[in-house]
């Protein structure tokens, strides 16, 4: 196993049973309190509590249905989207409750990146698809934009690749491709946190690999939080690891810890448990 | 930021335009409706529906009117229905083996929905009037109005069809059926809902024509003793009393408060048993 | 694929129902052909577009004004239901609570379901009589528009929600994670993937209100000369049609056939350019 990517972060010694240990040695920019999420009648899942600190990388784990991406469309607001989505508790980003009816969702959502499972490239070109969301947040001055489109499709990566076809339409792109034209679009707004929904779920293992690599180069200058079913990609990459898992119908935190300690101490059967199946 | 405040600024214009549009098309509605039920309720009785018209059509009932349109209705059904069936199931079982032949008559179909009632109504007089020699009859106008809801139905039934698994095709064929029988015992049974809706909404679109009708199944408005007749549908006359009758303006509420009626009423089943029955409503 | 004995009846008595399905556009242009054949003969085309006016009885067939009549009618209503289609269509995916969203999409079928006769009467006795305050009489293009931009506005709205529901839930989700408003996400993103359908739908309207003929027969005037204002009368080629044809004879009546002919061509051609823009399209 590669240790390329080991978080450098000293294991925090050990915590009794039920309480989770809170790895508190960065400021944290986001913290969830107790946060529930309901779709009608349906709980996706209840009462999570999980600090999120910046300029690292949380990895959220677990089995399918468990309320990790919900949990994740939360931190945007994307859930104002959902039908009949209901969601209590708070959400503090920098300091603000992000949960509350009269914030700035446009501001929000351009200050939290979200990167989807499948990409999504909107059917303009691929200049138009990093220039539009900048413009629509009050950047106008073109040749800013075109210093800043080469910029951020140098950091995923892409440029080399697309500089000669900027206005050929993003959908002709490769899956990889298409991903890491996403990802640069969310980091052209320069947003503080980036969310990223299983982004390598959807691709074939080169560009997985490829697409994997440009997260972790992120990893200085954002607050990444990133949802994943490879537990392998989990421990190579993340400095803190939280395993979500269903009980009583709804999603539940189960574990939070710094990734080394997560994967060799586990302080919960569940998750030692899960390390193991996945494992074998 | 001085752009988001604009975003928002624009966003709140377009949602008020946006507001305003769809008031103002439900304020339209409403008031064409109450319009028509408020000029017609005072004259709406049983025996409205029951007498023959008196005095050109100002006083009296609508009774014949109503014998006629629905003998128009159910000779364009008669016709419509049995050409419908089997264009559909050409079009939805066997096209693809076509090629040519399915493209052509389902283009030619598209031409024949766009074309103007008024221009049936030429086609009907000249071929059904006077070529087969029917005169003004019920039958022509009928059989014009069949030529008419032939697009509607041939394309809900396709699309009824269609929408069937390949599974039932499958298993059929598994099981060393022809497809003669696969489509009769089969396919068709279970397109049946598809169908109905399908047949619904031609009658509704039949029963709202008028400029098809006007030269081919006639003006006269005494009770037909045979499809050779000549009888007067009720949009007709609508038409006569609202233009041609002073003083006819009552009864023509009357009489568009019950043909309003009769559509709001086939329409809602139409469209009821289309979201009960099917996923996608194919009402159009 | 081989076919039993059975199946291959079936399949012969098929293609001879959709033969004659397919075949009544054909059989339309040619009775509208042998009904124009007369005049044609007598006149020429040119004098269609040439004589002096629109006098039949004197062998005189100018028929632009009634051509401009539909022109005029026809470009006034699409221009005047095309916004609020679309502002209408809009309301129902990005404004409206769900269920008046669904209400609100009931209203416009049943909308879609009214006769021409009823919007006719209704414009006839509400519509015009406003109008006629500003300008008497009231029977006017402007009434005609207004009547037919409320009888196309169904047909329009309901092909641009189907237009817009097809784009697809992910560009949705992309705009709203990069905090894009929601007047960029539809101006951007929606309308032009959704383009091709929402031009669909207007050439369907175009072809809906350029065939229409008892509504705007009962509210235009039906004078026949080319408007100065849209105050003035005017009549369309297809009221043309219905107002005549009862006592029209020989060349006269010829006459009507030909703007049948030129209705004709004109859907014709829309629907092609229906069939082009459907096939022309990028995304999605």
């Amino acid at each position: 196993m590669s240790a390329l990517h080991e978080p450098v972060m000293t294991p925090i010694t050990s915590v009794n049973g039920d309480d989770l240990p809170t790895p508190l040695r960065r400021r944290l920019l986001i913290e969830a309190n107790c946060v529930t999420l309901c779709y009608g009648q349906h709980t996706a899942f209840r009462d999570i509590t999980l600090p999120i600190e910046e300029n690292s990388i949380t990895a959220l784990v677990g089995p399918s249905g468990c309320g990790k991406s919900s949990f994740l469309s939360c931190l945007n607001r994307l859930t104002d989207l959902y039908k009949q989505c209901k969601v209590t508790g708070s959400i503090l980003f920098d300091g603000d409750d992000i949960l509350r009816p009269n914030v700035d969702v446009l501001n929000l959502r351009r200050r939290v990146g979200l990167i989807f499972q499948k990409p999504n490239p909107l059917p303009l070109s691929i200049r138009e698809n990093l220039t539009l969301p900048l413009r629509e947040h009050g950047h106008g001055n073109t040749a800013e934009l075109n210093r800043k489109v080469e910029s951020v499709l140098v950091d995923v990566g892409l440029w080399d690749e697309v500089r000669d076809r900027l206005d050929s339409p993003a959908l002709a792109l490769s899956g990889g491709q298409q991903q890491r034209l996403c990802i640069a679009r969310a980091i052209a707004l320069e947003p503080d946190v980036l969310l990223l929904d299983e982004p390598c779920s959807a691709l074939d293992p080169i560009s997985s690999g490829v697409v994997e690599d440009r997260i972790a180069s992120l990893r200085d200058r954002y607050t990444i939080v990133i949802v994943t079913h490879n537990l392998a990609q989990a421990r190579r990459i993340a400095d803190t690891t939280a395993l979500l898992w269903v009980r009583d119908g709804a999603g539940h935190l189960v574990e939070y810890a710094p990734t080394r300690e997560f994967f060799e101490s586990p302080q919960q059967e569940i998750t030692a448990a899960y390390i193991q199946g996945a494992r074998g | 930021m001085a752009k988001g405040r604009w975003n928002r600024w624009r966003d709140a214009i377009v949602a008020v335009t946006t507001w305003t549009a769809a008031i103002l098309v439900a304020v339209v509605f409403v008031w064409l409706l109450a319009d028509i039920v408020i000029g017609g309720i005072a004259k709406l009785s049983w025996t409205f529906l029951t007498e023959a018209p008196r005095d050109a059509g100002r006083a009296g009932g609508i009774a014949p009117i109503l014998v006629s349109t629905a003998l128009i209705l159910a000779v364009c059904m008669v016709a419509s229905v049995p050409l419908s069936l089997a264009t559909a199931i050409l079009l939805a079982e066997f096209t693809p083996a076509d090629g040519i032949f399915g493209r052509v008559v389902r283009r030619s179909l598209d031409v024949l929905a766009g074309v103007p009632s008024i221009v049936f109504g030429l086609f009907g007089y000249a071929f059904f009037c006077n070529t087969l020699g029917l005169g003004f009859s019920i039958l022509s106008g009928g059989l014009t109005l069949a030529c008419m809801v032939l697009p509607l139905l041939i394309r809900t039934t396709e699309e009824g069809m269609r929408s069937l698994s390949d599974d039932y095709r499958r298993a059929a064929a598994a099981l060393g059926m022809t497809r003669t029988t696969t489509i009769f015992k089969v396919l068709l049974p279970a397109a049946l809902p598809s169908l109905i809706v399908g047949l619904i909404l031609s009658i509704g679109r039949a029963s709202a024509e008028t400029a098809a009708l006007i030269f081919t199944s006639g003006y006269v408005d005494r009770m037909p003793s045979s499809l050779w007749d000549s009888g007067r549908a009720i949009t007709v006359h609508i038409l006569d009393l609202a233009i041609n009758v002073p003083g006819g303006t009552e009864n023509a509420y009357a009489t568009a408060l019950v043909l309003v009626m009769a559509l709001l009423i086939i329409n809602s089943v139409a469209s009821w048993l289309g979201q009960r029955w099917l996923r996608r409503s194919i009402v159009r | 694929m081989s076919l039993s004995l059975r199946d291959r009846i079936l399949v012969w008595s098929l293609r001879g129902a959709a033969l004659v399905a397919g075949a009544i556009v054909a059989l339309i242009v040619v009775f509208l052909f042998i009904g124009s054949f007369p005049v044609m003969r007598d006149a020429g085309l040119g004098s269609f577009f040439l004589d002096e006016a629109w006098r039949p009885t004197e062998q005189l067939y100018n028929l632009t004004p009634m051509l401009w009549g539909s022109i005029l009618v026809t470009i006034g209503a699409v221009s005047l239901a095309t916004p609020l289609a679309v502002l209408s269509a809009l309301f129902c995916h990005f404004y409206a609570p769900a269920a008046l969203a669904r209400i609100y999409r009931r209203l416009i079928e049943l909308l879609a379901g009214i006769p021409s006769v009823v919007y006719g009467l209704w414009g006839l006795m509400v519509l015009a009589p406003m109008i006629g305050l500003i300008s008497a009489p009231g029977t006017s293009l402007l009434a005609g528009i207004l009547i037919l931009s409320i009888m196309i506005l169904p047909t329009i709205a309901m092909l641009a929600d189907a237009a817009i529901s097809n784009v697809p839930r992910s560009f949705m989700y992309g705009c709203a994670a990069l905090g894009f408003s929601r007047w960029t996400t539809i101006r951007r993103i929606v309308l032009p993937t959704a383009r091709s359908g929402l031009l669909t739908g207007v050439i369907m309207g175009t072809g809906r209100a350029i065939g229409e003929t008892m509504a705007v027969l009962m509210v235009c005037g039906n004078a026949v000369r080319t408007p100065g204002s849209i105050f003035d009368s005017v009549r369309t080629l297809t009221a043309n049609i219905a107002l005549e044809m009862a006592y029209a004879t020989d060349n006269h009546r010829a006459s009507l056939f030909v703007s049948g002919l030129i209705l004709t061509a004109i859907i014709f051609g829309l629907v092609m350019l229906a069939e082009v823009l459907s096939r022309g399209r990028i995304y999605g």
